[in-house]
């Protein structure tokens, strides 16, 4: 899919299979706890949002988010998970996304907007499963004929965190 | 319970201990409902959350369901979520501006000063019946310090300003970061459970003997984008000063000078080169108008202070206001929000949400692995307090004089607080 996008050099002709594949891949490296390999997924100015679940629309600028992360706290959050200091993960938790009802809801010359479902099962030894539903919005970008992620935004439908807790892997 | 001590204070020996059993038993939960926050000031909310005439918010206060509203002439008001008629939750919405309050069930309304207003057949009561009798019920007191309101079930309590004692200079403190004096709570909530005992999370709200070992991934964080951590002075655990300070009515704090950042007013590199002139703008206000010594008192120290039992509000990084109610003996439902002055400009209302999301929040580089430490004593004492029943808390007591932040007289003093309460005799009913 790389190949061929990197052929056509612009999005236009990108398709919702080339897509789905990008995100099937990006679930499977976070699923996989591959941070360094999923932080090449990235573009240099990525930034990553979980919105607080009474302001799903909102802007960090002037919203409380769960998440707001420009690259540098992107990269500052990699580090810290690959601590096993990270105690809220340590031992990792394991973790299995379902992607699915994946939509390319805009395109222009130099970027995607893509829209998918989630269902994020969290599993930790002796507790019960913690589930993690919502949307994912994905901005996409092709840079030297890959794919790559400009923003990426996890909506979680939950009227509040509540028993999920913390987001404390990569949701 | 009162046959058995649960918190030992020997300043002899010198020891202090408090019995895991606190943290586990149900009958204990009970009593604290009864005994602490039946009787103790609880927060509700700050007057910035509901503005005009008929805003509304509802929330779970002293584990009642309450409407916390702007009436008709704009007094902020705390009714209990009820339906006078069969009792059901009139108001199932989070957040909203009502002029009446229908329940839907069967149809009665209110308005929004609480009086009952409409009852659909109303003529087939009997003559007694008098719709004046029937306004919602509201929280037997509810008082507003600078803002932040509370409510007490207790009729006789003290006034809220008495109750708050030496916690008033701390909350001016927060205050004083507006150069109007108000500050606001800005939207966005973060609710989330802690699966642990509620008294747990006051002991590390305000606990900075935990900071290196709990936190060194948020320190490396610091550290690698920059930010200048000195040696910790003799004597000292953590790389600046640091207090801890009992307030009177089981109230404290730790108050620290500052290496951490303030987007009122202390620039580190975290901010980005262009929010600097922002701060050192912020910082000049602040100096114009308190002067320098009172200046460096808001923008040099930073505070974490507990309004006891269960506010804390944790003045540092950014400024957050969190509460927190117990579901179970082992589970607890926390509200956070941030607070900053109305009149921030975007800018700096920017690096202040930024700020916060760099430490605190369930998805912050920090408050995770306070929860998990909450969550592995809970584990870890559920089942074990019958052969292990003693937690320790006598750091500092041979001391003389000031106790540091790393010390624990703050956590002795939230807990003795806790102790006289829940021997206390209930009164007598009537
Ligand atoms: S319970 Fe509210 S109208 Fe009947
Ligand atoms: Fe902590």
């Amino acid at each position: 899919m790389k190949k061929k996008a990197a052929a056509r050099g612009a999005t236009g002709k990108v398709t919702r299979g080339e897509v789905e594949d990008f995100l099937y891949h990006e679930a499977a490296l976070l699923d996989a706890w591959r941070l360094d390999d999923w932080l090449g997924l990235l573009t240099s100015d990525a930034r990553y949002f979980v919105p607080s679940n009474d302001r799903p629309e909102a802007d960090p600028a002037n919203t409380l988010f769960t998440i707001a992360d420009d690259i540098d706290r992107i990269r500052g959050r990699v580090t810290r998970l690959k601590d096993k200091s990270a105690h809220a993960e340590y031992p990792p938790s394991r973790t299995r996304r379902l992607i699915s009802n994946v939509r390319v809801v805009e395109r222009n010359a130099k970027e995607l907007r893509v829209e998918s479902n989630f269902a994020i099962h969290r599993f930790r030894r002796g507790e019960s499963i913690r589930e993690y539903v919502g949307h994912y919005r994905h901005l996409l970008r092709v840079e030297r004929g890959r794919l790559k992620i400009a923003r990426r935004e996890a909506v979680l439908d939950a009227m509040e965190l509540g028993s999920m807790g913390v987001v404390s892997f990569i949701l | 319970m009162n046959d058995r001590p649960l918190v030992l204070n020997d300043p002899q020996a010198p020891s202090f201990q408090v019995n895991r059993s606190s943290m586990v038993d149900p009958g204990i939960l009970e009593l604290e409902r009864r005994r602490v926050f039946d009787v103790c000031w609880i927060y509700v909310g700050h007057e910035s959350e509901v503005r005009a005439p008929g805003d509304f918010r509802t929330r779970t206060v002293c584990g009642r369901p309450v409407i916390f509203c702007r009436d008709s002439k704009n007094a902020v008001r705390v009714f209990l979520n009820t339906c006078r008629h069969r009792g059901a939750m009139v108001c199932r919405e989070p957040e909203g501006n009502a002029k009446i309050h229908t329940c839907f069930y069967h149809g009665w309304s209110y308005d929004r000063d609480g009086r009952l207003d409409g009852v659909p057949g109303e003529k087939d009561y009997p003559a007694s019946f008098k719709k004046s009798d029937y306004g919602l019920k509201e929280a037997p007191r509810v008082e507003t310090y600078r803002g932040f309101v509370f409510l007490n079930f207790e009729p006789e309590a003290m006034p809220l300003e008495d109750y708050l004692a030496g916690a008033k200079e701390y909350i001016d403190l927060v205050i004083d970061q507006s150069p109007s004096g108000q500050m606001e709570v800005i939207q966005g909530t973060q609710e989330y459970d802690i699966r642990a005992n509620w008294k747990l999370l006051v002991e590390n709200s305000f606990d900075d003997y935990h900071l290196l070992t709990t936190h060194s991934t948020w320190l490396n964080y610091l550290k690698n984008a920059g930010v200048e951590m000195k040696r910790p002075e003799r004597g000292h655990l953590l790389p600046a000063h640091g207090v801890g300070k009992p307030l009177g009515n089981g109230h404290a704090v730790i108050d620290n000078v500052n290496f951490r950042g303030r987007p009122v007013a202390k620039w580190i590199p975290v901010y980005g080169a262009a929010a600097k002139p922002e701060i050192e703008r912020i910082r000049a206000e602040l100096v114009a108008r308190l002067g320098e010594a009172r200046a460096a008192r808001v923008a040099d120290t930073n505070r974490n202070l507990v309004v006891f039992p269960n506010l804390v509000l944790n003045d540092g990084s950014s400024m957050t206001v969190r509460t927190f109610q117990p579901l179970a003996p082992d589970r607890m439902r926390v509200s956070a929000w941030a607070l900053g002055p109305k009149e921030e400009t975007p800018t700096a209302r920017a690096v202040r949400l930024d700020s916060f999301l760099t430490f605190y929040g369930p998805g912050g580089f920090a408050t995770p692995d306070d929860i998990e430490a909450l969550e592995a004593v809970q584990s870890g004492i559920c089942a074990t307090y019958k052969e292990v029943p003693w937690s320790v808390m006598s750091r500092g007591m041979e001391k003389p004089g000031e106790q540091l932040n790393t010390d624990e007289l703050h956590l002795r003093a939230f807990w003795l607080q806790w102790d006289k309460l829940m021997r206390a005799e209930p009164r007598a009913p009537g």
